[in-house]
């Protein structure tokens, strides 16, 4: 029974299957973690109730029961405190050795052809994933082909921030995290870092930021997606094919179908979204999410929304209002003080005749547009 | 006097200041007891602030998707929680029961530097006010209480941080470093030098051997956070890249910085509760502490490795296998001397005459608490695994355990078991014992959940989170448990505030005490010693009352302690004066000038945060004058 109620208990504090759980490891590096945690926190537990109950015991059991009571008086013990000072040195070390192991696997670097690379840059707030060899770029969601090791390259440094040399050049920390894959890494500015993922299973692993990086921390969250290789292979050739629509094809006669010609007015010129988002190139890095293949992906803004037409017109209009951002000027010219996506509803900035206000048809124009950007 | 005539008076204002008695010589005191008291009240004051901090953020996390606060306002509060209970009540709540303490304890009269001392607790107050004067005028910090880089100091123009927030962050931290600074040096110099006739260092009580390792730590910690916050107003503000990368610079610089810094810190804010609990177990347990010496050496080899762990704080920046594996056997070594503090309480307890007083329940609560913190900490030295938890709520709830489940803990025993020798009164025990069940029950329900939130993949400083995550329930009781903290908290305020005045009177030996504090009356005379005693063992003054027969057992001496020759009516509130035989003993005179110096430097403060010089001139005028008339006013008042 006592097995049972074990067993139940350690389920239970297995905790909810919300795919950013760091205690249900589904790839290689989050299990050796876990095979590493579980005893030695087992070792913790007992070492914490032994303490506990002691602290107990020695409450209650010599309570005192008369005032004038004459316990005996113990200075201290010399074998006493060398007892305890080795005994937990002898924990400690049978600890140490698995943990320094560890770390020192964890850190090689996986060797081969099959290894997947990916460039992994940090922006507020949101991910953007480049596959090198592949020539893609995406954002938010990371295809990888499941049981295939992938050596994440991750920095927050890129040139579509700001020019190499500037102080702009570099976004603020953030640290890369998916519980269920690996163990966090930071993101830090100047240097590029190193990790290693495999998923054992196909499915959605939720991934977070986990260095406070500013005003919309909280919502700066990502995905990994493991399909199998084919499929995976599938989605590689569909974002390296060009824009669906591309941006500056003019609208076809008597077809119907996304105007392309009326979008590219509105996003080109009326509202600029082409200042910080590429929309016919799926190669290259840009301020804002690449939105080439924009309808491929499931969710958008950092994995907070569905992908669905009425979600992305009331984020085109008022993106603000849905996800904190510093982006009340991020329509203006620089060095205005802008982060993230402007509203283009609210405080939009003056004269209105250079920042108009945008209407709903036209924020429908481009969400059609943008839907037809598989 | 004859001589009185020939020396020109001195200017008004450079005449000290006579009153010892009333509302404004809180201004002007330089009693180590009332500065002592002064620090206490304050922290307690941003306890309470902080508490209320939490409070807020507590209910926006209660379920998902909270809407009490926005983004922005979600982290000024967690930025300005972290901050004010570190620097604004953990450290100065320890600074203020030392102040009290350090100088009975010893069996001296005052601190080495009376005016010093009430500098440092101006400075707090001024930064304390200069800090939280930016919710009005600014922005509140919004960084964190560790103020990474390149978020803190990028400029403003950049928008990482829009607001003056990380400028009054940075300029108020370093503000309060010259307080505690000052305070430190204080500490160590009335140590090393005030200690009464044969109390070596190996008799010395282990609160004040713990405070000093305290001051050594902070001595040395201070310089190097300000450093840091210096490069950091730099970077923001007149375009240096210290933390930048890219141009040179590098943001995991300050990392090393902030947490050489910030690690010592730790300790600073531990030890003294740990020191506390070392005071109190013997006392109620009527009982030596058990092994003494190893208990000293376990918190100087503390406060020694303490300087080598920094990069723990750093285990997911890739420092490279080679460093993260020498600062996890570190951490891991730091364990050890911890452990050996734990087992030597739980041996001082064993085979005692337990009583279950308030201060004892705490100490205990102390012991039990601070485990849990000190097991989930070795956790985190098992690097791999800490990759997972680093910057989530499980190490949210790891460092509470240590800093709440310990140090306050620790500190609210302290304030229990003193309050008989500051006030001449008991606190009330049933409502002590509300106090405490109320708190370790509101505790563990807010920071036992945390362990598996952060486990099920929640992160920290995050103002929102989804539903369906399956982080609801845990996050509701953890608000459940902030609430009874809160009820404890007012029940304790209630206690301390009711006693003060209608407590049970209390003799100048409250509970049977072993330290020399326990020898002069309650409260104590200004003077605290009518005559400077000589010490002859450690516990001197339970030697005084008490001896062992052949077996080991206590034996009380007929005459019951020398405590007779001082005891007094208790219970005034006239702090002592008119005490037999205590007219002639000369004690510092109260001065205006650590207040007026203190009192620049929010000037200075202001005048850098926004760029204006015109700020500085007031500034700069009160520090200057502050210092030059400190400086010239005479040693004592006139005609005294």
């Amino acid at each position: 029974m006592a097995v049972g109620v074990l067993a139940t208990l350690a389920a239970g504090c297995s905790g909810p299957e919300n795919d950013q759980n760091s205690l249900r490891p589904q790839g290689p590096a989050a299990d050796r973690i876990h095979g590493l945690f579980v005893p030695i926190v087992a070792i913790a537990i007992v070492v914490g109730i032994l303490v506990l109950l002691g602290t107990f015991y020695v409450a209650l059991r010599f309570r005192s029961r008369a005032a004038d009571e004459n316990p005996k008086q113990i200075h201290g013990s010399t074998p006493l405190e060398i007892g305890w000072t080795i005994v937990p040195a002898v924990v400690l070390a049978v600890i140490a050795v698995p943990t320094v192991a560890t770390i020192f696997a964890l850190d090689d670097p996986p060797k081969g052809d099959d290894v997947l690379e990916v460039r992994v840059v940090g922006k507020q707030w949101w991910w953007e994933f480049e596959y090198p060899d592949e020539k893609v770029v995406t954002a938010n969601e990371l295809y990888i082909p499941v049981g295939t090791k992938v050596r994440l390259d991750l920095t927050a440094c890129d040139s579509s921030l700001g020019a190499e040399g500037t102080a702009s050049y570099c976004n603020v920390i953030h640290s890369f995290w998916v519980p269920e894959l690996a163990g966090k890494q930071d993101v830090i500015p100047g240097r590029s870092q190193g990790l290693t993922i495999e998923a054992d299973h196909t499915g959605t692993y939720l991934g977070q930021c986990a260095e406070y990086c500013g005003l919309s921390h909280a919502n700066m969250r990502f995905r990994v997606i493991a399909v199998e290789r084919s499929e995976y292979d599938a989605w590689i050739r569909e974002q390296q094919a060009g824009p669906a629509v591309p941006l500056n094809r003019p609208a076809p006669e008597g077809e119907t179908g996304p105007p392309a010609g009326e979008a590219q007015d509105l996003v080109q010129n009326t509202f600029a979204c082409t200042g910080c988002h590429v929309f016919d190139d799926a190669e290259t890095s840009s301020y804002g999410p690449n939105l080439t293949h924009l309808a491929s992906r499931e969710t958008f803004a950092s994995g907070s929304f569905e992908l669905n037409r009425d979600n992305l017109i009331d984020w085109v209009l008022d993106a603000p209002s849905m996800i904190p951002m510093e982006s009340k000027d991020c329509r203006l010219p620089p060095p205005a003080t802008c982060v993230g996506m402007p509203s283009f509803i609210k405080d939009t900035p003056e004269p209105a005749s250079e920042y108009p206000v945008m209407t709903r048809d036209q924020a429908e124009t481009i969400v059609d547009y943008l839907l037809a950007l598989k | 006097m004859a001589t009185a005539t020939e020396v020109k008076p001195l200017p008004v204002v450079l005449r000290r200041p006579r009153a010892t008695q009333g509302f404004w010589s809180w201004f002007t005191t330089v009693d180590h007891k009332k500065i002592g008291i002064m620090y206490s009240v304050t922290a307690l004051a941003f306890f309470v602030i902080g508490g209320i901090e939490a409070l807020l953020i507590r209910v926006q996390l209660a379920g998902p998707d909270g809407t009490l606060l926005t983004a922005s306002q979600y982290n000024q509060l967690f930025t300005m929680h972290g901050t004010t209970m570190v620097f604004l009540m953990g450290m100065p709540l320890a600074v203020g029961i030392a102040n009290y303490l350090i100088p009975l304890q010893i069996g001296a009269r005052d601190v080495a530097f009376p005016r010093l001392n009430a500098f440092g607790y101006w400075v707090l107050v001024a930064g304390g006010l200069f800090l939280y004067s930016s919710f009005l005028f600014g922005g509140a910090p919004d960084g964190g209480w560790f103020g990474y880089t390149p978020l803190t100091s990028a400029p403003i123009a950049a928008g990482a941080l829009p607001g003056h927030g990380p400028d009054y962050w940075a300029i108020g931290i370093a503000m309060l470093g010259i307080g505690s600074t000052t305070s430190a040096i204080n500490f160590l110099v009335t140590i090393i030098n005030m200690r009464a006739p044969g109390m070596t260092l190996m008799r010395m009580p282990v609160f004040t051997w713990m405070m000093f390792v305290v001051a050594f730590l902070t001595l040395f910690a201070i310089p190097i956070v300000t450093a840091a916050l210096i490069m950091v107003y730099f970077d923001r503000n007149l375009g240096t890249g210290f933390f930048v990368g890219g141009v040179g610079g590098d943001p995991l610089l300050y990392q090393h910085l902030f947490w050489l810094f910030g690690h010592p810190e730790v300790y600073i804010l531990i030890l003294p509760g740990m020191g506390i609990v070392s005071e109190i177990l013997p006392t109620f347990s009527k009982k030596p502490l058990f092994g003494y010496a190893v208990v000293v050496f376990s918190g100087i080899a503390i406060g020694f490795l303490g300087w080598g762990v920094w990069a723990h704080h750093m285990f997911a920046t890739g420092l490279g296998p080679v460093a993260i594996s020498a600062f996890a056997l570190s951490t891991m070594l730091i364990a050890i001397p911890t452990g050996v503090k734990i087992f030597n309480w739980l041996g001082t307890v064993w085979g005692g005459s337990v009583r279950l007083a308030t201060p004892m329940l705490f100490a205990l609560g102390f012991i039990g608490q601070f485990t849990i913190g000190g097991l989930s900490g070795v956790l985190h030295s098992v690097v791999p695994s800490d990759t997972q938890q680093t910057d989530t709520y499980f190490v949210v709830a790891h460092f509470h355990y240590v800093l709440f489940g310990g140090l306050v803990f620790g500190i609210f025993g302290g304030l229990y078991y003193w309050f008989p020798k500051i006030y001449g009164r008991y606190m009330d025990e049933r409502l002590g014992k509300l106090n405490f069940w109320t708190m370790v029950i509101g505790f563990n329900l807010t920071f036992f959940p945390m362990h598996f939130l952060g486990l099920w993949g929640l992160p920290r400083r995050t103002y929102r989170y989804d539903s369906g995550m399956g982080w609801d329930t845990l996050n509701l009781v953890a608000t459940i448990g902030a609430f009874t903290i809160a009820v404890s908290t007012l029940v304790f305020l209630v206690n301390a505030i009711v006693s003060r005045h209608r407590g049970a009177p209390a003799p100048a030996d409250a509970w049977d005490g072993r330290s020399l504090e326990w020898s002069i009356p309650s409260p104590p005379p200004e003077y605290n010693f009518a005559e400077i005693p000589t010490v002859h063992a450690r516990d001197d003054f339970w030697h005084r009352k008490y001896t062992e027969d052949d077996d080991g057992r206590l034996v009380r001496l007929p005459a019951g302690g020398a405590v007779a020759v001082e005891e007094r009516p208790t219970g005034g509130d006239d702090g002592g004066h008119g005490a037999p035989g205590g007219e002639h003993i000369h004690m510092p005179s109260p001065s205006f000038f650590p207040l007026v110096l203190a009192s620049g430097l929010p000037f200075l403060g202001y005048a850098a945060v926004w760029k204006d010089v015109l700020w500085a001139i007031p500034g700069a005028a009160l520090v200057l004058f502050g210092m030059y008339a400190w400086a010239m006013e005479p040693p004592t008042a006139e005609d005294s």
